[in-house]
Protein backbone atom coordinates (compact mmCIF):
# COMPACT_ATOMS: atom_id res chain seq x y z
CA UNK A 1 0.00 0.00 0.00
CA UNK A 2 1.44 3.75 -1.21
CA UNK A 3 0.47 7.02 -0.55
CA UNK A 4 0.84 8.39 -3.96
CA UNK A 5 4.64 10.37 -4.16
CA UNK A 6 2.34 13.85 -5.20
CA UNK A 7 0.00 13.95 -2.28
CA UNK A 8 1.46 16.42 0.44
CA UNK A 9 1.01 16.27 3.70
CA UNK A 10 0.83 19.15 6.00
CA UNK A 11 2.02 18.21 9.87
CA UNK A 12 -1.98 19.41 11.08
CA UNK A 13 -3.00 16.96 9.31
CA UNK A 14 -3.82 18.72 5.90
CA UNK A 15 -4.03 16.93 2.70
CA UNK A 16 -3.66 18.33 -0.41
CA UNK A 17 -4.00 15.78 -3.82
CA UNK A 18 -2.83 17.87 -6.55
CA UNK A 19 -3.89 16.17 -9.26
CA UNK A 20 -7.94 16.44 -8.17
CA UNK A 21 -7.74 19.69 -6.77
CA UNK A 22 -9.40 18.09 -3.18
CA UNK A 23 -8.55 18.81 0.19
CA UNK A 24 -8.77 16.57 3.43
CA UNK A 25 -8.46 17.19 7.06
CA UNK A 26 -6.95 14.11 8.91
CA UNK A 27 -6.50 13.80 13.01
CA UNK A 28 -3.49 13.40 14.36
CA UNK A 29 -3.44 9.27 14.54
CA UNK A 30 -4.71 9.80 10.89
CA UNK A 31 -1.76 11.58 9.85
CA UNK A 32 0.47 9.41 11.92
CA UNK A 33 -0.43 6.46 9.55
CA UNK A 34 -0.56 8.02 6.29
CA UNK A 35 2.87 9.54 7.57
CA UNK A 36 4.23 6.08 7.76
CA UNK A 37 2.78 4.88 4.16
CA UNK A 38 4.38 7.71 2.72
CA UNK A 39 7.55 6.51 4.01
CA UNK A 40 6.45 3.03 3.16
CA UNK A 41 6.51 1.29 6.22
CA UNK A 42 4.83 -2.05 6.15
CA UNK A 43 1.24 -3.31 7.83
CA UNK A 44 3.18 -4.85 10.69
CA UNK A 45 5.44 -2.22 11.16
CA UNK A 46 2.65 0.35 11.45
CA UNK A 47 0.66 -1.72 13.74
CA UNK A 48 3.63 -2.07 15.94
CA UNK A 49 4.00 1.69 15.98
CA UNK A 50 0.46 2.60 17.08
CA UNK A 51 0.25 0.06 19.03
CA UNK A 52 3.01 1.11 21.44
CA UNK A 53 2.11 4.86 20.66
CA UNK A 54 -1.87 4.18 21.43
CA UNK A 55 -4.03 2.01 24.09
CA UNK A 56 -5.74 0.03 22.13
CA UNK A 57 -5.58 -3.78 20.98
CA UNK A 58 -4.67 -5.20 17.71
CA UNK A 59 -8.14 -6.46 16.65
CA UNK A 60 -9.49 -2.68 16.92
CA UNK A 61 -6.52 -1.46 15.38
CA UNK A 62 -6.89 -3.70 12.20
CA UNK A 63 -10.37 -2.81 11.78
CA UNK A 64 -9.75 0.65 12.23
CA UNK A 65 -6.63 0.67 9.97
CA UNK A 66 -8.56 -1.15 6.86
CA UNK A 67 -11.31 1.42 7.31
CA UNK A 68 -9.37 3.96 7.19
CA UNK A 69 -7.15 2.68 4.48
CA UNK A 70 -10.78 1.78 2.18
CA UNK A 71 -11.32 5.70 2.78
CA UNK A 72 -8.18 6.71 1.43
CA UNK A 73 -8.59 4.19 -1.45
CA UNK A 74 -12.06 5.99 -2.15
CA UNK A 75 -10.22 9.69 -2.53
CA UNK A 76 -7.72 8.03 -4.61
CA UNK A 77 -4.98 8.75 -1.92
CA UNK A 78 -3.26 5.07 -2.28
CA UNK A 79 -1.53 4.01 -5.21
CA UNK A 80 -1.78 0.10 -5.91
CA UNK A 81 -1.82 -2.74 -3.49
CA UNK A 82 1.24 -4.21 -2.32
CA UNK B 1 14.73 51.33 -19.89
CA UNK B 2 11.20 52.67 -20.11
CA UNK B 3 8.40 50.13 -21.01
CA UNK B 4 5.85 50.67 -24.16
CA UNK B 5 2.73 52.50 -23.41
CA UNK B 6 -0.01 51.24 -24.72
CA UNK B 7 -4.16 51.61 -25.53
CA UNK B 8 -5.70 48.37 -24.66
CA UNK B 9 -10.12 48.01 -25.11
CA UNK B 10 -11.25 45.42 -22.98
CA UNK B 11 -15.06 44.58 -23.32
CA UNK B 12 -16.78 42.45 -20.21
CA UNK B 13 -16.88 45.18 -17.33
CA UNK B 14 -19.65 42.99 -15.90
CA UNK B 15 -18.35 42.19 -12.43
CA UNK B 16 -21.18 40.66 -11.36
CA UNK B 17 -22.23 37.06 -9.73
CA UNK B 18 -22.26 35.97 -13.15
CA UNK B 19 -18.88 37.70 -14.22
CA UNK B 20 -17.51 38.63 -17.29
CA UNK B 21 -13.53 38.30 -17.79
CA UNK B 22 -13.34 41.86 -18.62
CA UNK B 23 -11.82 43.29 -14.86
CA UNK B 24 -9.40 40.24 -14.52
CA UNK B 25 -7.94 40.64 -17.69
CA UNK B 26 -7.39 44.37 -16.91
CA UNK B 27 -5.88 43.61 -13.48
CA UNK B 28 -3.28 40.79 -15.41
CA UNK B 29 -2.63 43.73 -17.74
CA UNK B 30 -1.92 46.31 -15.14
CA UNK B 31 0.61 43.60 -13.80
CA UNK B 32 1.98 42.93 -17.14
CA UNK B 33 5.77 43.18 -17.20
CA UNK B 34 6.56 44.10 -21.10
CA UNK B 35 4.36 46.98 -21.30
CA UNK B 36 1.88 49.66 -19.17
CA UNK B 37 -1.36 50.35 -20.41
CA UNK B 38 -4.14 52.82 -20.65
CA UNK B 39 -7.56 50.79 -20.76
CA UNK B 40 -11.00 51.56 -22.33
CA UNK B 41 -13.60 49.69 -21.39
CA UNK B 42 -16.37 48.97 -23.38
CA UNK B 43 -19.83 48.15 -21.61
CA UNK B 44 -22.91 48.03 -23.18
CA UNK B 45 -25.02 48.62 -19.85
CA UNK B 46 -24.59 51.80 -17.27
CA UNK B 47 -24.20 49.58 -14.38
CA UNK B 48 -21.38 47.21 -15.39
CA UNK B 49 -19.61 47.84 -12.28
CA UNK B 50 -16.33 48.01 -14.04
CA UNK B 51 -17.09 51.50 -15.93
CA UNK B 52 -16.94 52.75 -12.15
CA UNK B 53 -13.37 51.04 -11.27
CA UNK B 54 -11.51 53.64 -12.61
CA UNK B 55 -8.47 52.57 -10.53
CA UNK B 56 -8.48 49.83 -13.34
CA UNK B 57 -10.53 51.28 -16.17
CA UNK B 58 -9.05 54.62 -17.60
CA UNK B 59 -12.47 55.38 -20.13
CA UNK B 60 -15.60 53.54 -20.61
CA UNK B 61 -17.46 53.79 -23.90
CA UNK B 62 -20.63 52.39 -24.20
CA UNK B 63 -21.25 50.20 -27.56
CA UNK B 64 -23.71 48.70 -29.32
CA UNK B 65 -25.04 45.22 -29.04
CA UNK B 66 -24.07 43.01 -31.62
CA UNK B 67 -27.93 42.54 -32.81
CA UNK B 68 -27.55 46.25 -34.12
CA UNK B 69 -24.74 45.22 -36.70
CA UNK B 70 -21.13 45.63 -38.06
CA UNK B 71 -21.33 48.54 -39.44
CA UNK B 72 -23.22 50.53 -36.60
CA UNK B 73 -20.20 48.50 -34.46
CA UNK B 74 -17.98 50.12 -36.82
CA UNK B 75 -19.31 53.33 -36.77
CA UNK B 76 -18.58 53.53 -32.84
CA UNK B 77 -15.42 52.09 -33.38
CA UNK B 78 -14.32 54.60 -35.40
CA UNK B 79 -15.26 57.58 -33.04
CA UNK B 80 -13.80 55.97 -30.04
CA UNK B 81 -10.45 55.01 -32.42
CA UNK B 82 -10.36 59.28 -33.34
CA UNK B 83 -10.12 59.67 -29.56
CA UNK B 84 -7.99 56.79 -27.80
CA UNK B 85 -6.08 55.20 -31.11
CA UNK B 86 -6.59 51.66 -29.66
CA UNK B 87 -3.35 49.75 -30.11
CA UNK B 88 -5.50 46.29 -28.70
CA UNK B 89 -8.70 45.18 -28.78
CA UNK B 90 -9.70 41.91 -26.32
CA UNK B 91 -13.44 41.07 -26.77
CA UNK B 92 -14.44 39.21 -23.46
CA UNK B 93 -17.90 38.17 -24.36
CA UNK B 94 -19.31 34.77 -26.25
CA UNK B 95 -21.90 37.15 -28.28
CA UNK B 96 -19.78 39.84 -29.31
CA UNK B 97 -16.73 37.61 -30.68
CA UNK B 98 -18.41 36.89 -33.89
CA UNK B 99 -18.91 40.24 -34.83
CA UNK B 100 -15.66 41.69 -33.85
CA UNK B 101 -14.16 38.26 -36.22
CA UNK B 102 -15.99 40.08 -38.98
CA UNK B 103 -14.80 43.23 -38.87
CA UNK B 104 -11.20 42.17 -37.58
CA UNK B 105 -9.64 43.06 -41.07
CA UNK B 106 -10.90 46.33 -40.94
CA UNK B 107 -10.11 46.95 -37.24
CA UNK B 108 -6.61 46.10 -38.40
CA UNK B 109 -6.52 49.27 -41.03
CA UNK B 110 -8.02 51.08 -38.30
CA UNK B 111 -4.29 49.94 -36.21
CA UNK B 112 -6.62 48.16 -33.74
CA UNK B 113 -4.95 44.68 -33.20
CA UNK B 114 -6.94 41.40 -32.17
CA UNK B 115 -5.68 37.67 -31.65
CA UNK B 116 -9.08 36.32 -32.35
CA UNK B 117 -9.43 32.53 -33.59
CA UNK B 118 -10.53 32.21 -36.81
CA UNK B 119 -14.62 32.15 -37.75
CA UNK B 120 -13.79 28.58 -38.90
CA UNK B 121 -12.24 27.40 -35.74
CA UNK B 122 -15.22 29.47 -33.86
CA UNK B 123 -17.81 27.68 -35.85
CA UNK B 124 -16.27 24.07 -35.71
CA UNK B 125 -16.03 24.34 -31.87
CA UNK B 126 -20.11 25.37 -31.17
CA UNK B 127 -21.79 23.78 -28.63
CA UNK B 128 -23.82 22.44 -31.40
CA UNK B 129 -20.85 21.09 -33.83
CA UNK B 130 -19.30 19.52 -30.76
CA UNK B 131 -19.51 16.13 -31.49
CA UNK B 132 -18.76 16.34 -35.41
CA UNK B 133 -15.41 18.10 -33.41
CA UNK B 134 -14.81 15.62 -30.92
CA UNK B 135 -14.56 13.02 -34.02
CA UNK B 136 -12.64 15.33 -36.18
CA UNK B 137 -10.17 15.93 -33.47
CA UNK B 138 -10.28 12.56 -31.81
CA UNK B 139 -11.33 14.20 -28.83
CA UNK B 140 -14.34 12.20 -26.29
CA UNK B 141 -16.97 14.08 -25.78
CA UNK B 142 -20.62 13.36 -24.09
CA UNK B 143 -23.19 12.20 -26.58
CA UNK B 144 -25.54 14.90 -27.40
CA UNK B 145 -28.56 15.60 -30.01
CA UNK B 146 -29.25 19.11 -31.43
CA UNK B 147 -33.30 19.65 -31.22
CA UNK B 148 -35.36 22.24 -32.22
CA UNK B 149 -38.83 21.33 -31.04
CA UNK B 150 -40.02 19.80 -27.47
CA UNK B 151 -41.65 17.84 -28.86
CA UNK B 152 -38.28 15.69 -30.14
CA UNK B 153 -37.69 15.50 -26.16
CA UNK B 154 -40.21 12.84 -25.89
CA UNK B 155 -37.76 10.86 -28.86
CA UNK B 156 -35.08 11.35 -26.70
CA UNK B 157 -35.29 7.72 -24.56
CA UNK B 158 -33.93 5.44 -26.79
CA UNK B 159 -30.29 7.90 -27.24
CA UNK B 160 -30.30 8.57 -23.52
CA UNK B 161 -30.93 8.70 -19.96
CA UNK B 162 -32.02 10.78 -17.52
CA UNK B 163 -30.55 13.06 -16.13
CA UNK B 164 -29.24 14.99 -18.65
CA UNK B 165 -28.34 18.86 -19.96
CA UNK B 166 -30.72 20.81 -21.89
CA UNK B 167 -28.15 23.49 -23.15
CA UNK B 168 -28.85 26.83 -24.97
CA UNK B 169 -26.65 27.59 -27.77
CA UNK B 170 -24.64 30.55 -26.39
CA UNK B 171 -25.56 30.44 -22.23
CA UNK B 172 -27.37 28.13 -20.12
CA UNK B 173 -27.71 24.63 -19.34
CA UNK B 174 -30.00 23.18 -16.84
CA UNK B 175 -29.96 19.72 -15.61
CA UNK B 176 -33.10 17.98 -16.53
CA UNK B 177 -34.58 14.64 -14.62
CA UNK B 178 -37.41 14.03 -16.71
CA UNK B 179 -39.20 14.38 -19.81
CA UNK B 180 -41.60 17.46 -18.58
CA UNK B 181 -38.52 18.92 -16.88
CA UNK B 182 -36.75 19.24 -19.89
CA UNK B 183 -39.68 20.31 -22.11
CA UNK B 184 -39.64 23.23 -19.36
CA UNK B 185 -36.43 24.27 -19.51
CA UNK B 186 -36.04 24.03 -23.55
CA UNK B 187 -38.95 26.65 -23.28
CA UNK B 188 -36.83 28.95 -20.59
CA UNK B 189 -34.05 28.62 -23.10
CA UNK B 190 -35.95 29.18 -26.30
CA UNK B 191 -37.83 31.90 -24.74
CA UNK B 192 -33.84 33.86 -24.26
CA UNK B 193 -31.81 32.49 -26.73
CA UNK B 194 -34.05 30.55 -29.55
CA UNK B 195 -33.08 27.60 -30.93
CA UNK B 196 -31.41 24.76 -31.57
CA UNK B 197 -31.35 22.99 -28.06
CA UNK B 198 -28.64 21.07 -27.15
CA UNK B 199 -29.20 17.86 -25.45
CA UNK B 200 -25.78 16.48 -23.61
CA UNK B 201 -25.75 12.96 -21.80
CA UNK B 202 -25.18 14.20 -18.09
CA UNK B 203 -22.17 12.09 -17.20
CA UNK B 204 -21.21 11.22 -13.48
CA UNK B 205 -17.54 12.85 -12.79
CA UNK B 206 -15.73 15.85 -11.32
CA UNK B 207 -15.56 18.79 -13.78
CA UNK B 208 -12.10 20.45 -14.51
CA UNK B 209 -11.38 23.03 -16.50
CA UNK B 210 -8.03 24.44 -18.59
CA UNK B 211 -8.16 28.00 -19.47
CA UNK B 212 -5.26 28.08 -22.27
CA UNK B 213 -3.81 30.51 -25.13
CA UNK B 214 -2.53 29.25 -28.63
CA UNK B 215 -0.82 30.81 -31.11
CA UNK B 216 -2.59 30.28 -33.93
CA UNK B 217 0.45 27.99 -34.94
CA UNK B 218 -0.89 24.88 -33.11
CA UNK B 219 1.45 25.60 -30.11
CA UNK B 220 0.37 26.15 -26.65
CA UNK B 221 1.59 29.51 -25.29
CA UNK B 222 0.19 28.62 -21.57
CA UNK B 223 -2.45 26.29 -19.99
CA UNK B 224 -3.97 26.01 -16.39
CA UNK B 225 -5.95 23.63 -15.16
CA UNK B 226 -8.20 24.18 -12.41
CA UNK B 227 -11.00 22.38 -10.22
CA UNK B 228 -13.74 24.63 -8.82
CA UNK B 229 -14.17 24.49 -5.18
CA UNK B 230 -17.75 26.54 -4.82
CA UNK B 231 -19.77 26.98 -7.53
CA UNK B 232 -22.32 29.79 -7.36
CA UNK B 233 -26.66 28.83 -8.09
CA UNK B 234 -25.99 30.56 -11.87
CA UNK B 235 -23.24 27.63 -12.26
CA UNK B 236 -20.33 29.54 -11.79
CA UNK B 237 -17.05 29.32 -10.32
CA UNK B 238 -16.59 31.25 -7.00
CA UNK B 239 -13.50 29.60 -6.06
CA UNK B 240 -11.13 27.50 -7.45
CA UNK B 241 -7.60 25.90 -7.46
CA UNK B 242 -4.93 25.47 -9.88
CA UNK B 243 -4.28 21.44 -10.10
CA UNK B 244 -1.48 19.58 -11.50
CA UNK B 245 -3.35 17.19 -14.51
CA UNK B 246 -0.96 16.26 -16.67
CA UNK B 247 -4.02 14.49 -19.01
CA UNK B 248 -5.77 17.44 -19.27
CA UNK B 249 -2.48 19.54 -20.51
CA UNK B 250 -2.21 16.86 -22.59
CA UNK B 251 -5.33 17.11 -23.99
CA UNK B 252 -5.01 21.23 -24.24
CA UNK B 253 -2.16 20.81 -26.37
CA UNK B 254 -3.78 18.30 -28.41
CA UNK B 255 -6.77 20.74 -28.91
CA UNK B 256 -4.24 23.24 -29.93
CA UNK B 257 -2.32 21.67 -31.93
CA UNK B 258 -5.01 20.02 -33.85
CA UNK B 259 -7.19 23.04 -34.44
CA UNK B 260 -4.02 25.84 -34.84
CA UNK B 261 -6.22 27.32 -32.15
CA UNK B 262 -5.96 31.20 -32.13
CA UNK B 263 -6.60 33.57 -28.89
CA UNK B 264 -7.71 32.44 -25.26
CA UNK B 265 -10.09 29.76 -24.31
CA UNK B 266 -11.39 27.70 -21.53
CA UNK B 267 -12.04 24.12 -21.71
CA UNK B 268 -14.60 22.52 -19.89
CA UNK B 269 -13.74 18.76 -19.19
CA UNK B 270 -15.78 16.06 -16.66
CA UNK B 271 -12.86 13.58 -15.64
CA UNK B 272 -15.51 10.46 -14.96
CA UNK B 273 -15.08 7.87 -12.03
CA UNK B 274 -13.56 5.46 -14.65
CA UNK B 275 -10.86 8.02 -15.31
CA UNK B 276 -11.74 9.13 -18.91
CA UNK B 277 -11.98 12.97 -19.79
CA UNK B 278 -14.61 14.00 -21.76
CA UNK B 279 -14.83 17.39 -23.52
CA UNK B 280 -18.41 19.09 -22.42
CA UNK B 281 -17.50 22.86 -23.85
CA UNK B 282 -15.02 25.06 -25.67
CA UNK B 283 -15.14 28.69 -24.51
CA UNK B 284 -13.83 30.31 -27.29
CA UNK B 285 -12.06 33.54 -25.30
CA UNK B 286 -10.53 34.10 -21.59
CA UNK B 287 -13.00 32.70 -18.83
CA UNK B 288 -13.80 34.97 -15.82
CA UNK B 289 -11.03 33.36 -13.85
CA UNK B 290 -8.36 34.03 -15.49
CA UNK B 291 -6.82 35.52 -12.72
CA UNK B 292 -6.12 32.54 -10.99
CA UNK B 293 -3.44 32.18 -13.87
CA UNK B 294 -1.97 35.52 -13.44
CA UNK B 295 -1.38 34.31 -10.02
CA UNK B 296 0.43 30.67 -10.24
CA UNK B 297 2.74 32.37 -12.89
CA UNK B 298 1.35 32.90 -16.24
CA UNK B 299 -0.01 36.09 -17.51
CA UNK B 300 -2.19 34.98 -20.27
CA UNK B 301 -3.51 38.54 -21.26
CA UNK B 302 -0.34 40.17 -21.39
CA UNK B 303 0.54 37.22 -23.96
CA UNK B 304 -2.33 37.69 -25.77
CA UNK B 305 -1.62 41.61 -26.54
CA UNK B 306 1.95 40.90 -27.26
CA UNK B 307 0.68 38.19 -29.37
CA UNK B 308 -1.69 40.70 -31.17
CA UNK B 309 0.74 42.90 -31.58
CA UNK B 310 3.12 40.18 -33.78
CA UNK B 311 5.70 40.33 -30.50
CA UNK B 312 7.61 36.94 -29.93
CA UNK B 313 6.28 35.80 -26.40
CA UNK B 314 7.78 33.34 -24.77
CA UNK B 315 6.17 29.83 -24.00
CA UNK B 316 4.98 29.47 -20.25
CA UNK B 317 6.01 25.91 -18.82
CA UNK B 318 5.28 26.19 -15.39
CA UNK B 319 2.82 27.29 -13.10
CA UNK B 320 2.19 27.06 -8.73
CA UNK B 321 -0.02 23.93 -8.07
CA UNK B 322 -2.18 24.18 -5.32
CA UNK B 323 -3.30 27.82 -5.53
CA UNK B 324 -6.96 28.99 -5.19
CA UNK B 325 -9.03 31.92 -5.73
CA UNK B 326 -11.43 33.37 -4.26
CA UNK B 327 -13.79 35.90 -5.56
CA UNK B 328 -15.71 38.10 -2.87
CA UNK B 329 -18.30 41.11 -3.67
CA UNK B 330 -17.64 44.22 -2.75
CA UNK B 331 -19.76 48.09 -2.95
CA UNK B 332 -18.79 51.00 -5.18
CA UNK B 333 -20.53 54.09 -4.30
CA UNK B 334 -21.09 56.09 -7.09
CA UNK B 335 -22.31 59.72 -8.03
CA UNK B 336 -25.51 60.44 -9.54
CA UNK B 337 -23.51 62.42 -12.41
CA UNK B 338 -21.40 59.80 -12.95
CA UNK B 339 -24.56 57.43 -13.80
CA UNK B 340 -25.96 59.77 -15.59
CA UNK B 341 -22.77 60.61 -17.60
CA UNK B 342 -22.80 56.74 -19.06
CA UNK B 343 -26.19 56.72 -19.39
CA UNK B 344 -26.24 59.54 -21.28
CA UNK B 345 -23.41 60.71 -23.36
CA UNK B 346 -22.65 56.83 -23.74
CA UNK B 347 -18.84 57.29 -22.02
CA UNK B 348 -17.69 58.27 -18.73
Amino acid sequence: MKIKNNIAISDSGFVFNPSSGESFSINPIGTKIVNMLKEKKSFDQIKKQILKDYETDEITFEKDYFDFVSVLKRYLLIKDNE
Amino acid sequence: MNKQKITVAVSGLNATDNPGPGIPVIRALREAKSFDVKIIGFSYESLEPGIYMHNLVDKTYQIPYPSAGTDVLLKRLNYINDIEKVDVLIPNFDAELYSFMKIEKKLEKMGIHTFLPTIKQFEERHKVNLTKFGKKYNIDVPHDKVIYSPLEIYNLASEFTYPLFVKGQFYDAYLANSPEQAIFYFNKINTKWGTPIIIQQFVHGTEVNVIGLGDGKGNTIAAVPMKKQYITDKGKAWAGISINDKKLLEITDKFISSTKWRGGFELEVIKTDENKYLLLEINPRIPAWVYLAVGVGQNIPEALVNLALGKKVKTYTKFDIGKLFIRYSYDLIVDLKEFEQISTYGEL
